[in-house]
């Protein structure tokens, strides 16, 4: 009776979870270059904001001690992209789930990390384009890196380590709902009081006292001031030490969440 | 016993409170076909799904070439196959890119990945569309990929899930010559379905699934003969008296008649069938009861299905019509009538 005596699973060899990551990584990009409107749609939303805030709210807000606003709107700019792309990772994964590729890669001998690490590295890559072009939208209207080259790399640097920790956060969401729509909804709400009740926008100084407290608790606050340093100028340490606080902590809970309901996804 | 390639025992797996498979026993020797055959909701998707190792059963055992399913499932996914109900492509590769990527997955090496996409496209006649983005297949064209990619592992052991639900007669066909060569090669096939006529060509012996549970199991013939010899099937113009007309004729038979009341027909299982005939005629004309139609035959898969469960096999189950549409999955019916 005993017949599986003898079979010894074979070892898999460690490079096979960055080469099976890679392919995943590489399939999901595909899908940019296939639709390249979805990358256009995309993008088209973050500049409307660089516009909207440079010109139409720009005049109305005063921050002290900064002579152009969108100096200062930038760093904000910049978090929100991120967060909002990462916000994609949960749709993906949930489409991937609805049309049978997750039981498809589930199946097969692939490293078990691949289709999520794969998801988020992806992602990581479109947030990397649209913050280069966020960029150039901002020089354009005016924007200045004003603390030097190494510190803005940094800038970069951070932005998409955030918008890394928001893609797990995503990615455990859009597990769970296992639907698109739902997903997609699911993904978007609790997103948008961090990035508007931060310092994206305007000084957390301004808002109500009750609002203060959480504003200046709010990784989205703590990353934009480090954002803020890093293109801007000014101290450092404290808000770049917080924000990858933050990011590790993020990691640390999401990521063992969205393995776990990866694992079950089939449930 | 060693032998098996695929030995299932006591298997059970529960959704809350929905036993999805209750206790089931299968057994494939190397190299056959095994076909799972019962309505939508049997249990059949389950099974497959615990056999490739996408579900943990709840009890019992199972061996996939050798392999436990739980405790060596790592193992296993390198030597199996899966192809299930939805083509499982990416509308946003290319054929080949699909067929690559999998076999990437598989670790064949870049090399050799591109030669086995060449083979499955060639295989599957795609090597024209080989370039083409999935998004302009065709329903056919994209289970033809689909299967090629499960194969692009050289699989010992091979699941298809329901592989032609959907499909036009032609892709069907088709798609049963394909098989039926891959079978030739020596690879073990479990195969689901619903359609009776699929598990008649293509299955070496069959399990019939209902509730979760095996309710029989045999080579068609054996499930033929469990009906007992012929059939006769008379149908009546007034289908409200259907069940009077299984009365009259009941007592003729070599077992209980089934009544299919919507189709005002009586199926007998009858030894000796063409002397009872001119019986049938005058008892029924006796009663008053019109006939428009009687007919002497050899038992389907559907008259098996229809004898062990005593219902007819509802291919058409309600949850499809309530179900998202999904693209590729149009529903046909399966047969109908004899």
């Amino acid at each position: 009776m005993s017949t599986v005596a003898g079979r010894a699973a074979p070892r898999r060899p460690l490079r096979w979870t960055f080469t099976d990551a890679a392919a995943v990584t590489r399939r999901n990009l595909y899908r940019y270059i296939r639709v390249p409107t979805l990358l256009l749609f995309s993008t088209i939303q973050p500049v409307m904001f660089v516009l909207l805030f440079t010109y139409v709210f720009g005049g109305a807000i005063q921050v002290p001690g900064v002579d152009h606003y969108v100096d200062y709107l930038m760093a904000g700019i910049l978090a929100q992209t991120v967060i909002f792309g990462s916000t994609q990772t949960g749709v993906g994964l949930a489409e991937d789930m609805s049309r049978g590729m997750i039981d498809r890669f589930r199946s097969l001998p692939m490293a078990r990390s691949a289709v999520l690490a794969g998801r988020t590295l992806s992602d990581t890559v479109r947030n990397l384009f649209v913050v280069m072009l966020m960029l150039v939208v901002g020089t354009l209207v005016g924007f200045r890196f004003h603390a030097g080259v190494v510190p803005a790399i940094g800038a970069v640097a951070l932005a998409l380590a955030f918008g890394l920790a928001f893609s797990w956060i995503s990615a455990f969401i859009g597990l769970s709902v296992r639907d698109v729509e739902s997903a997609q909804a699911a993904g978007f709400v609790w997103v948008f009081p961090l990035v508007f009740a931060s310092s994206a926008f305007v000084p957390v100084e301004s808002m109500p006292g009750w609002l203060q407290s959480f504003a200046r608790i709010n990784p989205v606050t703590v990353t934009v001031n480090a954002l803020r340093a890093l293109t801007l100028g000014g101290p450092i340490t404290k808000p770049l030490l917080q924000s990858l606080a933050w990011i590790a902590a993020i990691l640390l809970v999401f990521v063992p969440l969205a393995v776990n309901r990866y694992r079950r996804a089939a449930g | 016993m060693g032998d098996d390639a695929i030995r299932t025992e006591d298997l059970r797996r529960s959704f809350g409170a929905i036993k999805a498979v209750d206790g089931v026993d299968l057994a494939a020797p190397a190299g056959t076909v095994l076909g799972l055959l019962g309505p939508n909701g049997a249990g059949k998707t389950t099974i497959v799904r615990i056999l490739t190792t996408l579900l943990v059963p709840d009890g019992g055992s199972a061996q996939v070439a050798g392999y436990d399913v739980v405790r060596d499932a790592e193992a296993l996914r390198s030597v199996i196959g899966l192809a299930g109900q939805y083509a499982a492509v990416d509308e946003n590769l290319t054929g080949r890119e699909n067929l690559e990527l999998v076999g990437r997955l598989y670790h064949l090496g870049r090399d050799e990945a591109r030669r086995r996409a060449d083979e499955m496209l060639e295989r599957f006649e795609l090597t024209e569309a080989a370039n083409r983005t999935v998004k302009t297949y065709s329903g056919g064209m994209r289970r033809r990929l689909d299967l090629g990619a499960s194969l692009i592992g050289r699989p010992q052991v091979l699941f298809l899930d329901e592989p032609t639900t959907g499909l036009d007669p032609r892709s069907r066909f088709s798609l049963w010559d394909v098989i039926r060569e891959l079978v030739s090669d020596g690879t073990t096939l479990l195969l689901t379905t619903q359609y009776l006529e699929e598990a008649d060509r293509l299955a070496d012996h069959i399990a019939v699934i209902d509730g979760g549970r095996v309710i029989a199991e045999g080579t068609t013939d054996q499930l033929k003969s469990r009906v007992g010899g012929d059939l006769l099937a008379v149908r009546v113009t007034d289908r409200d008296r259907t069940a009077e007309a299984a009365a009259a004729i009941a007592d003729l038979g070599s077992g209980a008649p089934q009544v299919v009341a919507e189709a005002g027909e009586v199926s007998l299982p009858v030894r000796e069938g063409a002397s009872l005939l001119a019986e049938v005629v005058r008892r029924l004309d006796a009663a008053g009861l019109e006939i428009s139609d009687l007919a002497l035959r050899r038992p389907t898969l559907d008259d098996v299905f229809l004898a062990l469960t005593g219902h007819v096999a509802e291919v058409e189950a309600d949850q499809d019509s309530a179900g998202t549409p999904r693209q590729g999955r149009g529903r046909r019916p399966a047969r109908s009538g004899a």
